[in-house]
């Protein structure tokens, strides 16, 4: 299985990962290799098999809807970059 | 040409639980910015979700309220995107296996008739913070208390085919969650908020045509108009030849326009996977049963019964059933009032015009079911007059008195009711007002005998300063006056 240069770009636009064209390249084969190995796991026969929604064979607990949470703002704020009026702020984003 | 429209809707639920969906914190609305954001909810490193119970139980009551499949094994999935407003980078919500499945909602049209529309499904996600872009030395600013509060996010099938059936399925599924408890349906603090999705196909085609998807309305009127002006936009598009590109919209209801958000191209690649750090969760017989037996009374179960017990006609029992607080305040007027029909008169007129007026939902209403009970009582046995009981209904809203007969002795208001005195009041103002008698008895048309008539009252009113009862003045005149 290959993958292709565009692919890589796109992924690292999703992740916010900025890549050159040189690690690009590298990419290319370093993720095609992965995905070989991947490639030999869909040989397997898996008709009769249930999809796995988590490796362990266990089942969710619960919480009690209770507060349990107090304020630790002033804890968090602390290793913020920047806040202000009790708002984190953050470079100016418009959707 | 003549079009179709075709609406299908996506409704986010705020559960009314205490605390978050996968964390301890309040959920609680106003507090001050980011006092409710803790470890969980800011996705600092090493930290783990655990479900809320609480929101469980509800989605369940929820599907079971809809005719739904409820799925016993239900997964969680990341759905990733970048935005500060959400701080793991990736929404925790459900795609593959959704907790609720398949139902249906019918709903009443304003020609009598009844529809039905589908539910796709309907699953628990999580909420987002809040983005405030006002001035902060040109950056954003962050408030993440409503990060982490738990959804329902309800899809309908395509099943609507115009705003009116939009309305009227967003303002049943209001009725709905309100009475269910699970939600407190205050649509201005975003309690409950509506994405439509519109198309348009040739009329009687079979192919849906494209859809653009209007996001984040968050009142019934909004949604009616954005539905309009959608429709409209997208038939000009059409019409000239065009093609509608799938696209997500917003809609700004102040200035009735819509713009572009994203298209299909820009669209986001969300890359959904099964959540790791959470287990499937599986609900059993036991917790369905529970979730059941604390359903409370639905509003078409409410209507039906408002029309069986109070004899209200299908419209009456229509408005009053479907919110349940409105419904509450109504039977304690009537246990109080008796008369049910005047009764849902005075909530349907008065009250419900106060109400707007002010802004004011029927839980911070100044008076009670009881106190407006005790009104409909005294303008039943004609103690008070229309315009006294209005004078009665100010002074109790206003909070001058909470009593209403303290109040009608205060400003007496009492009704005279008593004949002999009032055929004394008659024949003083009919003796004061000859030309106007012979006028009366020399007109034949009786449409014009009957407004004539009228012209007597407000002199009779004045002499008996407002007191006088105004049906027993009439029919005195009529005998008097000869007919």
């Amino acid at each position: 299985m290959t993958i292709s240069r565009e692919d890589i770009e796109k992924v690292a636009v999703l992740a916010r990962i900025r890549v050159d064209d040189e690690q690009v390249s590298a990419l290319e084969n370093d993720l095609g290799n992965i995905l070989d190995l991947v490639d030999q796991l869909s040989a397997a026969d898996t008709d009769a098999v249930e999809p796995l929604a988590h490796p362990l064979d266990a089942v969710q607990r619960l919480r009690p809807d209770e507060v349990t949470e107090t304020n630790q703002r002033e804890a968090f704020q602390a290793i913020a970059p920047a806040t202000e009026n009790g708002l984190y702020l953050v470079p100016r984003v418009i959707e | 040409m003549q079009w179709d429209i075709v609406i299908g809707l996506e409704i986010h639920v705020q559960l009314a639980t205490q605390t978050k969906i996968f964390s301890g914190s309040s959920t609680a609305y106003g507090a001050e910015p980011n006092t409710q954001a803790n470890a969980v909810d800011l996705a600092m490193p090493g930290t783990l979700p655990v479900p809320n119970e609480q929101a469980f139980r509800y989605a369940v009551m929820f599907g079971l309220a809809v005719n739904a499949e409820i799925e016993r094994r239900s997964v969680f999935e990341r759905k990733n995107y970048f935005y500060p407003d959400l701080p793991k980078g990736y929404q925790t919500t459900q795609l593959e296996r959704p907790i609720v499945g398949p139902g249906h909602v019918d709903i009443d049209l304003a020609n009598g008739e009844t529809k039905r529309v589908r539910i796709h499904h309907a699953h628990l996600e999580e909420d987002a913070g809040k983005s405030l872009h006002e001035d902060f030395h040109g950056m954003t600013g962050v408030d993440l208390n409503r990060a982490g509060t738990p959804l329902v996010e309800v899809v309908t099938e395509p099943d609507m085919n115009n705003a009116e059936e939009a309305v009227a399925f967003a303002k049943k599924l209001h009725s709905l969650v309100t009475s269910l408890g699970i939600c407190d349906g205050d649509m201005s603090q975003g309690s409950m908020r509506f994405d439509v999705n519109i198309s348009l196909k040739p009329k009687g085609s079979d192919t849906l045509g494209t859809r653009t998807e209007t996001k984040n309305l968050n009142s019934f009127r909004f949604m009616e108009q954005a539905i309009a002006h959608e429709v409209e936009r997208q038939m000009d598009i059409l019409e000239d030849g065009g093609v509608i590109v799938q696209e997500t919209r917003l809609y700004n209801g102040d200035r009735d326009e819509s713009r572009s958000m994203r298209s299909k191209e820009e669209a986001n690649d969300y890359r959904y996977f099964p959540c790791p750090d959470l287990l499937p969760v599986e609900i059993d017989d036991a917790f369905i049963e529970q979730a059941r037996s604390r359903l409370p009374e639905l509003p078409d179960a409410r209507k039906a019964r408002f029309k069986e017990q109070y004899g209200l006609n299908d419209y009456d029992a229509g408005l009053l059933s479907g919110d349940a607080k409105l419904s509450a305040f109504f039977e304690e007027a009537v246990s109080h009032g008796k008369d049910a029909k005047l009764t849902a008169n005075w909530i349907q007129g008065e009250f419900s015009a106060r109400l707007n007026a002010e802004e004011k939902t029927v839980t911070e209403s100044p008076i009670t079911g009881a106190q407006l009970g005790d009104l409909i009582v005294r303008i039943a046995d004609n103690t008070v007059s229309s315009s006294g009981a209005k004078k009665v209904f100010e002074s109790l809203w206003s909070g001058e008195s909470d009593n209403v007969d303290a109040i009608i002795d205060a400003q007496g208001l009492k009704q005279v009711s008593d004949t002999g005195e009032l055929e004394k009041m008659v024949d003083e103002v009919l003796a004061g007002m000859p030309d106007q008698v012979a006028q009366y008895q020399n007109e034949d048309d009786p449409k014009k005998r009957k407004k004539m008539l009228g012209g007597f009252m407000g002199p009779l009113m004045k002499a008996s300063k407002g007191q006088g009862n105004p049906k027993l003045f009439n029919e005195i005149l009529v005998k008097k006056l000869g007919g």
